[in-house]
């Protein structure tokens, strides 16, 4: 080992360099209260490692963020790990930052002749801001999408700047294509090498001015090495133990993908920038911008020129009152802001669906039982539902009962279901509370709520709502038709019911549907009256008596006026078992 | 802690036996610490993941349109889950039908480095283009750098259908 780091230090001179850094002189008094700088780079270093692999599992462009965040979370082994580290490491990177900052503050060791020093931390923690803020829109979902709208927004009320920061933004019109490309460049090309370099400059301005020492303190210098780093280290274990918990116990939300059509939505941005959210709401109208853009910016103006308003010479911790109860009044007004843009937040409906927990139950959807009979295996199966074992094929129950919620569906609606299971909408469109690709079809807005709008959507999504990643769905007139009918039927205590409809009963809709029994029949007052209603037809035959009707159906039922049908044995066994349970009308 | 005050450095030094506890802490701590990062990094990016999906049936040609005893190239849709994507690519297949209506479907891969080959009529073989491996119509290696016969898709024929599953490779 040692030739090759003897020739290593001939060629590159790297050990005494390495040396050098860690054999500085630091004063007597330098101590625990120092260790916050090193844990800031410290967790700069896992933010670059987990972003980077974060970076290498995705898909950097609105139409595909939110699913390959999906993949990393669902489908990779340690992906929620590591965007768990990159989530909350980001918040300790920033608790972490504004401490250092803290500390120096209280302790005045942005004196001359450390201004320079202390200006190019401020930029570091505007810098960490931006990262958040850039980060935020990433996983594309509701969340980033709003957090960012609201984001642009208060850019564009800059007096004069504004619209050119709009534009910068890439956000004139919409947040979309333009200021993910963008955000996406900030938080990944643009500012890690600059931070970097500022880490750099920061670091050698700390080396040339030395670390500030305490009022008074004459006693011999002492080494960085191994005594400050050993306390540096502690700091280190410390934060990374908690950050590694919180990445592991800490869920990282990820909500449905980014609706800018949800009315519903309440936008809230990160915790560390509730406090100027908070702000805004104290002041309205032309004063609008006070609260959006001139406090802030003559705030992060004094911040810069703090050296310069404080020149004084440097006073022991004691005397440093003023500079101290600063500290505390801001933190208190942080956390009075914080908490209450926390406490007047309603509850978004998001966040209910964020917890995961499976929708209430209606009584009809807990009829699955394990499927053993041979009478499922008959219907297709090619939902991913588990298909409820038909109880029977015995005459429906009584309608006095409440029957299974398809009952309740017309024949059509019913169809519609069976096109919405074979169209594999719930891939996207999940039951139960589930966040999916896709909106909640229970939570539609009101405008969307017709069959006028629906149809065009489903023949070409992304031209009735631009951004739209939705496949056309390719299916005729009336088909589109009886799937608008069926997802107009959709609520969130029925869904899991509904979608837990078994196959026979869609299938023996579609079937009924593609035949037009309903130019001669009613179900459920729906339909002509030409033939006889069916409700409650198992009432009053039997499977044998149907398939010989259909057959031919003078050979059961003497004047009637019925072509005969000849359906493939599938759809045979399918319509039968759908008319043999459907409930008699009250 | 002073009796080092007179070396050379004017400052002042820590004990031996601190100075080793403090170096031995800082190395296993960062040690530890690397671990904590690097293992979760390896898992996830050398665990394969998690399938969403079995690879399906597709049915393909009707088996009356292949010649007996001559390869037939057929093209196919299939769904590939691609990374965080279901995709459907076009994919195709070498198709031998023999006599007794056995079929055989090797992908359209040469098993040396992937490239396209094709059947040659005149040599009655399957020729690669790029490394001149050749095989017979069952898939053998007659020549050139193939490591291993064709790989094969899983095949059946239902109601005259050419049905194509999942691709097998050849031991």
């Amino acid at each position: 080992m040692r030739p090759v780091v003897d020739w290593l230090e001939h060629r590159t001179g790297i050990e005494s360099a390495i040396k050098s850094f860690l054999y500085e002189d630091i004063p007597a008094s330098a101590g625990w209260h120092q260790i916050i700088g090193s844990m800031a780079v410290f967790f700069f270093i896992i933010q670059v490692f987990t972003g980077s692999l974060l970076a290498f599992n995705y898909a950097p462009t609105p139409g595909e963020a939110y699913n390959s965040v999906k993949y990393i979370m669902t489908d990779l082994t340690g992906g929620p790990l590591i965007r768990g580290l990159h989530h909350w490491g980001a918040s300790m990177m920033l608790i972490i930052v504004v401490l250092h900052m803290i500390q120096v503050f209280i302790y005045g060791a942005y004196k001359k002749p450390r201004e320079a020093t202390w200006m190019v931390g401020v930029t570091l923690l505007l810098i960490t801001l931006g990262f958040g803020l850039t980060g935020y829109l990433l996983p594309w979902d509701n969340r980033a999408y709003w957090g960012t709208v609201v984001t642009t927004q208060i850019a564009s009320q800059a007096p004069i700047a504004g619209p050119y920061l709009l534009r910068l933004l890439g956000s004139q019109g919409s947040v979309g294509n333009v200021t993910f490309s963008r955000f996406y460049a900030l938080h990944t090309v643009l500012l890690p090498p600059l931070t970097m370099i500022l880490i750099g400059i920061h670091i050698y301005l700390v080396r040339k001015h030395g670390v500030a020492a305490a009022v008074g303190d004459t006693a011999p210098k002492r080494k960085f090495f191994p005594e400050q780093v050993f306390k540096d280290t502690v700091g280190v274990a410390v934060a990374f133990i908690i950050l590694f918990i919180m990445a592991i116990v800490a869920k990282v939300p990820l909500e449905r993908l980014a609706d800018p059509t949800d009315t519903a939505y309440i936008p809230r941005p990160e915790w560390y920038f509730l406090f100027l959210f908070q702000t805004l709401k104290f002041f309205r109208g032309p004063l609008e911008t006070v609260g959006s853009v001139v406090l802030p910016g003559v705030a992060v103006l004094t911040l810069f020129l703090i050296p310069f308003i404080d020149r004084g010479p440097m006073m022991r911790l004691g005397k440093r009152t003023f500079a101290i109860s600063l500290v505390v009044l801001a933190a208190i007004a942080w956390t009075g802001l914080t908490t209450a843009a926390v406490v007047t937040t309603p509850k978004n409906q998001e966040s209910a669906e964020d917890t995961e927990t499976p929708a209430t139950e209606t009584p009809e959807a807990a009829a699955p039982a394990p499927a053993s009979s041979n009478a499922t295996a008959a219907a297709p199966s090619t939902a991913a539902t588990p298909t409820p074992n038909p109880q029977s094929l015995t005459p429906a129950a009584p309608s006095a009962t409440p029957g299974p919620a398809w009952q309740r569906l017309t024949a059509e609606e019913l169809a519609g279901l069976g096109l919405f299971k074979k169209q594999g909408c719930t891939g996207c469109h999940p039951v139960g509370g589930k966040n999916g690709i896709g909106p909640n079809l229970t939570k539609m807005p009101k405008e969307h709520r017709n069959v006028a709008w629906m149809v065009p959507h489903f023949k070409n999504p992304s031209q009735v709502v631009p951004g739209s990643m939705m496949p056309p769905v390719d299916l005729s007139a009336a088909d589109l038709n009886a799937l608008a009918l069926f997802v107009l039927t959709i609520t969130p205590q029925n869904e899991a019911a509904l979608l837990a409809t078994p196959d026979f009963a869609t299938q023996g809709a579609l079937v009924y549907q593609m035949n037009h029994c309903n130019a001669c029949h009613q179900i459920g007052g729906v339909g002509s009256t030409l033939g006889p209603a069916l409700d409650g037809v198992g009432l009053r035959h039997d499977r044998a008596w149907l398939e010989k009707h259909f057959a031919d159906p003078a050979s059961v039922s003497k004047d009637s006026i019925m072509p005969p049908y000849k359906f493939s044995p599938m759809d045979l066994d399918a319509i039968c078992k759908y008319l043999l349970q459907l409930p008699k009308r009250a | 802690m002073d009796q080092h005050n007179q070396e050379s450095h004017a400052a002042v030094e820590v004990s031996p036996t601190r100075r080793a506890f403090y170096i031995g802490f800082i190395n296993g701590v960062m040690g530890l610490i690397g671990l904590a990062l690097a293992a979760p990094a390896a898992i996830y990016l050398l665990f394969p993941p998690k399938l969403r999906k079995e690879a399906e049936w597709v049915e393909t040609a009707d088996l009356s349109t292949i010649p007996a005893g001559t390869p037939t190239e057929i093209a196919f849709e299939r769904k590939r889950v691609d990374g965080w994507k279901v995709t459907t690519e076009k994919a195709t297949a070498w198709v031998v039908r023999k006599p007794d209506n056995d079929v055989v479907a090797f992908t359209p891969q040469c098993t040396h480095l992937g490239c396209a080959y094709h059947w040659d009529d005149a040599s009655h073989t399957f020729v690669c283009p790029c490394h001149t491996s050749v095989f017979s119509m069952d898939g053998k290696v007659i020549s050139g750098p193939a490591p291993r016969p064709l790989d094969r898709y899983l095949t059946k024929v239902e109601a005259g259908k050419l049905e194509i599953g999942p691709v097998i490779a050849h031991a």
